[in-house]
């Protein structure tokens, strides 16, 4: 039998980092639920094997189920019929596998019928999901949204809503309106409070909402009239079961065929009120737009392993010359590269999700009781961190998964442009990471904080500081020297004091900082890890090409440099 | 309304799908240490049948039995993480190198022991020998109507249950009283996946003989959570006649194991009549198939 778990050494490497045990003690309470719950954990070693043996359900349900019906949702798609969305077959068929052997509220408490796992393992479900196909991963991963509704919805909306996503109801984040694409402050979607009724009405369209026809979706919606920006907008729970919304049309996409993008009309639809008014774009849609930034680069990830999956294979099998294409330099150079980029882009794709869970997990234990000073600030150090990772992660693996689909076609040749090979659709499945969610432009506009303010080589010191086996030495001296050369490139653009020219400049700063982190992850991971090895001195070597490239580049510039890009219309 | 208890037979097999060099010994029987074992797969159609009698009749129950060494506890613990709700073990030297009929015969006992049940399913056979002996010996032991080549459960009540069988020229729907033994072959629908709360509300289940190898730290679960024992049954606990028995009740005997080419293409109907009973004897008996 087939498994992506099981055949992946990298997935229980990563889980079993260190920091596993401090996560997993704060998220079950010290091991108090077993009282209650026949399924949670005595203690660390018997969630870990929860953790292991329900991530083999998933691979198996990943290689059985879900990729062999890629193809046929990808030539099929969804339909809109009397105003609603009929999934492919094929996507029916992997949701009930999913609802059936338990997997839909992973990470919500046992209370609401959820397992309560931390975030590790569910982004590692994610990544083997988008591994298998990454265009259902979005109908299943949105199951994050209740995230949202956990954390800042009332007990009666849990109890309602949180309880039906763990038997196996679907979600989706309605924010997009046609004039409020990555400008949500622009969000016209009318929401009215009915006296008679009791409830909100929401009147308006949306556009691109990805699976818009989902039972539970979150609506962010303009509730205060007259105002203009993003303190007039709220966040609303819309109940399909109530009625109101229709689905006008689905896109027809480049790729993720299967995830049905919507363009949704709301008549009078009701709605509840999350949380406070005035709020929803606010704190609401930072906090869901950060946990699917974490869902898109675990998505990143798994069709990075895809692609590199698909490609290995191909080159071993395909002869030329007399011999398998995987001989000759060009090629093999290109996997190896591949592969680097892979095992980097999931090494901070780990480490991110660690420090989410830690902050996560301490914000859900603040609500329950104050917590003492040392614990505040331990949530304050793994926030800040979360939010200068996530963004990192989003824009740098969503940059390689586009780049793996890339070389795995062209791994593939002619046979790579045709429909005939897999990569043909990863190829295309692979374009939308970078654009949605935030465009990597955009990635980088949140993760430049993290240069101005010193905080990445902050951490890039405490890694700096890791113990290595003696010869992992060398390659961490060259860190060491590239990390002065970042340091001097953040002083330069810092020190012209222009918002422009730092704005100008973000994408090389953030894409130094991130390379070095990984660098130093996957030396972190290599020192524990042989397997890593390669991978290691791989990248190491990108990481050199990228940080003296772009630290020439700004070397040589000066802040004049914008004006000779610029357009003048 | 109506609650069913069902037996699912199943049995541990060495995964002959994998089959490498070293499958088979010398002496021309299976070499099962060099091969995985596994539930053997049409089994797991049949629990999936059981499971949609439980689906559709809550209250129901369904209960695992196998037969084989300690090991074979696996598969009580894979059909619990797929829905089952408990399961028995007959393990025991005295019923080591069973043939089909010393297996039914010892199985036949144990249900005896189990009491009260409404159905019996099974796969139709089992990969590694693929006698499709035991389901129908069961139940002529147990003196029950039986079904065999089951593809789906159309209909149950109190009394009857009604089934689709698939055959070789076509379907059949067939009513029989209940209680029955079906044998369920492998076009029916696959088993469920196994589910996550099950798995780690059950993964700690165990035997008798595999608690005193467990660790200490669990031991007082046993107690507190009675549905993590699963039962082990020895010769001592099943009511039977030694010489009925393992090797002393089995009269097959292996000569020799090779490949054969199957060359027949269509299958051959008989009547249900002596006169061709005989034929079908005689012309067995001729190829040197038996005898």
């Amino acid at each position: 039998m087939a498994n992506f778990y099981t055949d992946n050494k990298a997935l229980k490497f990563h889980l079993q980092h260190p920091l596993m045990e401090k996560i997993v003690a704060l998220r079950e309470g010290n091991y108090s639920q077993s009282e209650k719950f026949d399924y949670a954990p005595f203690d660390f070693e018997d969630a870990m094997d929860s953790y292991d043996k329900v991530l083999e359900v998933i691979g198996g349900i990943c290689a059985d189920i879900i990729a062999p019906n890629a193809e046929s949702i990808d030539a099929e798609g969804p339909e809109v019929i009397d105003g609603h969305v009929k999934y492919a077959r094929g996507t029916e068929e992997n949701l009930d596998a999913l609802i059936k052997a338990g997997l839909m509220g992973i990470t919500l408490p046992r209370e609401y019928g959820g397992l309560n796992f931390s975030i590790v393992p569910y982004i590692m479900a994610a990544d083997l999901v988008s591994r298998a196909d990454a265009g259902f991963v979005n109908i299943w991963g949105l199951q994050d949204c209740a995230e949202t509704i956990h954390e800042f919805a009332n007990e009666e909306q849990k109890n309602n809503y949180l309880t039906r996503v763990c038997k196996g109801e679907t979600m989706a984040m309605d924010l997009t309106e046609p004039d409020a694409g990555s400008d949500l402050q622009a969000v016209e979607l009318k929401a009215t409070y009915n006296e008679e009724k009791g409830v909100w009405l929401l009147n308006g369209v949306k556009r691109f909402i990805t699976n818009g026809d989902g039972h539970i979706s979150l609506v962010l919606a303009r509730s205060e009239e007259g105002t203009h920006d993003g303190r007039g907008l709220s966040m609303f729970i819309y109940d399909k079961a109530h009625g109101g919304v229709t689905v006008r049309r689905i896109e027809h996409k480049m790729g993720i065929i299967g995830s049905p993008t919507c363009e949704l009309v709301f008549k009078n639809a009701p709605a509840e009120l999350v949380g406070d008014r005035r709020m929803g774009l606010i704190k609401y849609v930072m906090a869901l737009m950060n946990g699917a930034r974490l869902g898109i680069a675990a998505q990143s990830v798994g069709l990075c392993e895809a692609a590199y999956q698909e490609a290995l294979a191909y080159a071993k099998d395909r002869e030329q010359f007399g011999k398998a294409i995987i001989h000759f330099p060009a090629v093999y150079e290109m996997l190896t590269v591949m592969k680097a980029k892979l095992d980097a882009s999931r090494s901070l794709l780990y480490e991110t999700s660690r420090f989410v869970d830690i902050y996560k997990a301490y914000y859900h234990i603040s609500n329950e009781r104050t917590l003492e000073k040392e614990e505040r600030n331990e949530m304050k150090k793994y926030q800040r961190l979360a939010d200068i990772f996530t963004p990192l992660v989003k824009g740098l693996s969503s940059e390689y998964a586009n780049q793996n689909a890339y070389d795995a076609v062209q791994v593939h040749g002619g046979s790579g442009f045709m429909k005939d090979y897999p990569v043909e659709r990863i190829y295309r499945d692979a374009r939308i990471t970078s654009i949605y969610e935030g465009t990597t432009q955009l990635q980088v506009v949140a993760a430049i904080r993290g240069v101005t303010t010193g905080a990445y080589l902050a951490q890039i010191r405490e890694y700096e500081k890791e113990h290595l086996q003696p010869e992992l030495e060398q390659y961490r001296r060259i860190l060491i020297g590239l990390t002065e050369e970042y340091a001097e490139a953040v002083d330069k653009v810092v020190a012209a004091k222009d918002n422009e020219y730092i704005d100008f400049q973000a994408r090389r700063l953030v894409e130094m900082a991130g390379h070095i982190i990984m660098s130093y992850l996957l030396l972190i991971d290599a020192n524990k890890e042989p397997d890593f090895m390669k991978s290691a001195k791989a990248f190491n070597k990108i990481t050199r090409q990228i940080v003296h490239g772009h630290g020439e580049f700004i070397r040589g510039s000066s802040i004049a440099d914008p004006d000779s890009y610029k357009f003048e219309l | 309304m109506r609650t069913f208890k069902i037996i699912v037979l199943a049995k541990q097999v060495p995964d002959t799908r994998n089959v490498g060099k070293d499958a088979m010994k010398a002496d021309g029987t299976v070499n099962r240490a060099a091969l995985p074992a596994i539930f053997n797969p049409e089994d797991l159609n049949a629990l999936e049948q059981a499971l949609r009698v439980k689906d559709n009749f809550p209250g129901s129950s369904v209960t695992v039995l196998t037969m084989g060494p300690g090991r074979a506890a696996d598969i009580i613990r894979e059909g619990m993480f797929r829905g089952a709700d408990d399961g028995i073990l007959l393990t025991d030297r005295a019923f080591a190198g069973s043939d089909t009929l010393a297996t039914s015969y010892a199985i036949s006992r144990a249900i005896a022991k189990f009491g009260d049940f409404d159905l019996i399913i099974c796969g139709r056979q089992a990969i590694d020998g693929d006698t499709a002996q035991v389901g129908p010996q069961v139940a002529e032991k147990l003196n029950l109507p039986q079904v065999t080549y089951v593809e789906e459960v159309k209909d149950l009540d109190q009394k009857n249950i009604t089934v689709k069988r698939r055959l070789d020229n076509g379907v059949e729907i067939v009513k029989s009283p209940v209680p029955v033994v079906l044998t369920v072959t492998s076009s029916a629908p696959a088993c469920r996946a196994r589910n996550a709360m099950l798995i780690m509300k059950y993964k700690h289940a165990k035997t008798v003989t595999e608690r005193q190898v467990a660790n200490e730290d669990y031991l007082s679960l046993y107690n507190d959570r009675p549905y993590l024992n699963i039962n082990e049954w020895t010769v001592n606990e099943v009511d039977t006649v030694a010489e009925q028995l393992g090797l002393s009740g089995s009269p097959t005997k292996v000569k020799k194991i090779e490949n054969v080419i199957l060359q027949a293409k269509a299958a051959k109907k008989l009547a249900a009549n002596d006169a061709d009973m005989n034929l079908l004897m005689k012309e067995l008996i001729d190829s040197h198939t038996i005898g």
